[in-house]
């Protein structure tokens, strides 16, 4: 016999209790495994959507919105072309690359699609995700562009783009998004009516996860007379240097470039920022809460049990076990309870998160292991500290007491 | 002399005013000896029995046990006595519930840390002692009484105590049960010179005693020897 095996005996002989003792503490650990697991690829996401978008500022017509950026409304405002020159003219330093833009959402081939006018080098100059695709030369490298090995996993290697460097996109050339060239079946050197004009499809672009797959690019100049409205653009993207951005270079973009609105990516998906922040909050208030239900609970078990236990704590202090012989049998029970919580609290977690992360946050979760462990932990600290105060009772006891006959 | 008690007192503070539970109690037991003490209901029996190695704490009084005052011993200190030299046996068998026949009896060394193999063998002897090697893997609710019994006696002798401490060993169980108990304490007092003090109310328990003890009131009003 030993005092570990006297508490596993305990345990089996009393194990239809350990239920209730177990539910508050699995079910805390659930809550919050499955919310970090949602919250992390949330934020991993907001991570993939900054490199994604490649610019870090934005430069939009004054009155418009982010919306009518991603919307392309056929009566979106348009601000001159002139713009890009002021900007390349000026002596603001920190801007590494730009790319003039207009946007509008147009029929191509009977079906609806975005038709973006670009000009072809800085325009994939500034796309992290076709530069990993070398669509791109070396030429343009940024002080702090994203790093191309950073941006490896996320684009799609294509062993035909890679060869195939293109730096201009001719007139009467367009390249197509990958879910718009699906929608129209489109293929490299297909043809595609846009607006009544004949486009040659030069390239089908990797999927990207962003607005981008639904797009239709085309010569800037092809789509301004297209469209009809000729030296404007709708938004204009630029690579500013970080530095460069918190030292002030959007108000010197402002002084220059009168009735715009210019914004940073970064505030474009504060939102989602925001909601993660509120996330993390709430997995920290949770964590306090779960900190003191799951500890009563637990407390509240334990002090159940060495309540009837009583008269088996007086025998044992009979037969000559010490204070600290109590001390190891509730505590070493509580990390039992703790272990098998924490566990059962990270599968279950995982799986809610696995299956309900897609309905209630739109993403996909993947199991984090690591969080295994920060669940054994997290469960071992609440039921060990909850079951303190009834062991410690218990090691007082009076042995008399609770010798007496029942 | 092996256990002495002087001037004991033990009062309990009740609603209607302080209790004397023990007044003034002195005795000695010599090694060897086999004191029995009886009284009636509510003297002071089991208070006696039970304070001599700390369960019970004293009011006042000494308690000498071979030769060393440990009244006043720390909770530690009197803890390790019972577990190195005492072994006690109750009327309610006082067994845990879900340990079987053999974990029950090895409970005692395996709180004072003796090897698993040391255990097991020393319990099988103790439980073939007590006629008990055909039940090693029952549960206590699986056995009758007077096995019970034995088994809390086997527990009682397993770390080899210098004395025993039985609180009415027989008080649940029917004569001829009481008188097999009986028999095997006087054979573990005779035959491994364990000294043995048994609180009794049974007149032919108390006729076991090389000494015999007669508490009233929390006093001892007859002493025999
Ligand atoms: N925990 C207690 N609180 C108050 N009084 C007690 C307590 N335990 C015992 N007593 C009193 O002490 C006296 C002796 O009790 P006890 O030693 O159990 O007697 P016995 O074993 O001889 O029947 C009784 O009057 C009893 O009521
Ligand atoms: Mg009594």
């Amino acid at each position: 016999m030993t005092i570990t095996k006297l508490v596993l005996l305990e345990l089996w002989k009393r194990r239809s209790q350990l239920i209730t003792g177990l539910l508050a503490i699995t079910l805390g650990i659930a809550v919050i495994v499955a919310i970090q697991s949602v919250s992390v690829v949330s934020e991993q996401n907001v991570a993939r959507n900054l490199d994604n978008l490649g610019a870090n500022i934005l430069v939009l017509p004054q009155g418009a919105s982010i919306d009518d950026y991603y919307t392309c409304d056929i009566d979106a405002p348009t601000l001159p072309m002139d713009y890009v020159e002021r900007i390349l003219t000026s002596t603001i330093s920190g801007v590494d690359n730009m790319s003039p833009k207009l946007t509008r959402r147009v029929k191509a081939a009977g079906q609806d699609v975005v038709l973006t006018g670009i000009l072809p080098k800085s325009e994939i100059a500034s796309k992290p995700l076709w530069q990993t695709a070398g669509l791109i030369g070396t030429e343009i490298k940024t002080a702090c562009a994203p790093d191309q090995a950073a941006n490896q996993s996320h684009g799609m290697e294509d062993e035909k783009l890679k060869r195939k460097v293109i730096d201009t996109l001719n007139f009467n050339d367009c390249m197509a998004g990958s879910q718009v060239a699906t929608k129209l079946k489109l293929s490299a050197n297909s043809r595609v009516n846009i607006m009544g004009k004949d486009f040659r499809v030069v390239k089908i672009l990797p999927e990207t996860g962003t607005v981008d797959d639904d797009r239709i690019f085309a010569n800037l100049k092809d789509v301004q007379q297209l469209l009809g409205i000729e030296n404007q653009v709708s938004a204009i993207e630029i690579m500013g240097c970080c530095n460069a951005i918190s030292e002030g270079l959007l108000g010197q973009l402002r002084n220059i470039l009168p009735d715009t609105r210019i914004t940073t990516i970064g505030q474009i998906v504060s939102t989602q920022i925001e909601t993660n922040q509120l996330m993390k909050k709430i997995t920290l208030v949770m964590l306090i809460i779960i900190f003191f239900v799951g500890g009563i609970s637990i407390g509240n078990y334990t002090w159940a049990n060495v309540n009837e236990r009583k008269r088996e704590i007086g025998i044992l202090r009979m037969m000559g076990a010490g204070r600290a012989v109590i001390y190891r049998m509730f505590l070493l029970k509580a990390l039992l309870l703790g272990i098998t919580g924490g566990i059962l609290g990270y599968l279950l977690g995982t799986v809610a998160g696995v299956v309900l992360g897609p309905y209630l946050a739109g993403i996909a979760v993947k199991p984090v292991y690591l969080y295994l462990l920060w669940s054994v932990l997290l469960a071992v600290a609440i039921s060990v500290t909850g079951s303190l105060i009834p062991t410690w009772l218990a090691a007082r006891f009076d042995p008399y007491n609770n010798l007496q006959e029942d | 002399m092996i256990l002495q008690g002087d001037k004991i007192v033990r009062q309990y503070k009740h609603k209607s005013g302080v209790i004397n539970a023990l007044d003034q109690v002195s005795f000695m037991v010599e090694k060897g000896d086999f004191v029995t003490v009886t009284g009636p209901s509510g003297s002071g029996k089991s208070t006696l029995l039970l304070s001599m190695f700390g369960l019970v704490r004293l009011t006042s009084g000494t308690v000498i046990f071979n030769g060393q005052r440990i009244d006043d011993c720390s909770d530690r200190k009197l803890t390790e006595i019972r577990r190195k030299s005492v072994g006690y046996i109750l009327q309610s068998f006082a067994l845990i519930p879900y340990l079987t026949t053999i974990q029950n009896v090895m409970m005692p060394l395996a709180l004072d840390r003796v090897p698993a193999g040391e255990q097991l063998k020393r319990a099988s002897e103790i439980l073939d002692f007590v006629g008990l090697s055909d039940r090693m893997d029952h549960l206590p609710r699986e056995l009758s009484a007077g096995q019970q019994q034995r088994v809390a006696i086997a527990r009682s002798i397993v770390h080899r105590p210098a004395i025993i401490m039985a609180d009415e060993p027989t008080g649940n169980l029917d004569p001829a049960l009481s008188l097999e108990i009986l028999e095997f304490l006087k054979k573990i007092n005779r035959e491994q010179h364990i000294t043995i003090m048994m609180v009794t109310h049974s007149p032919v328990a108390a006729e076991y005693g090389s000494m015999k003890l007669h508490l009233r009131d929390g006093k001892i009003v007859i002493r025999n020897s």
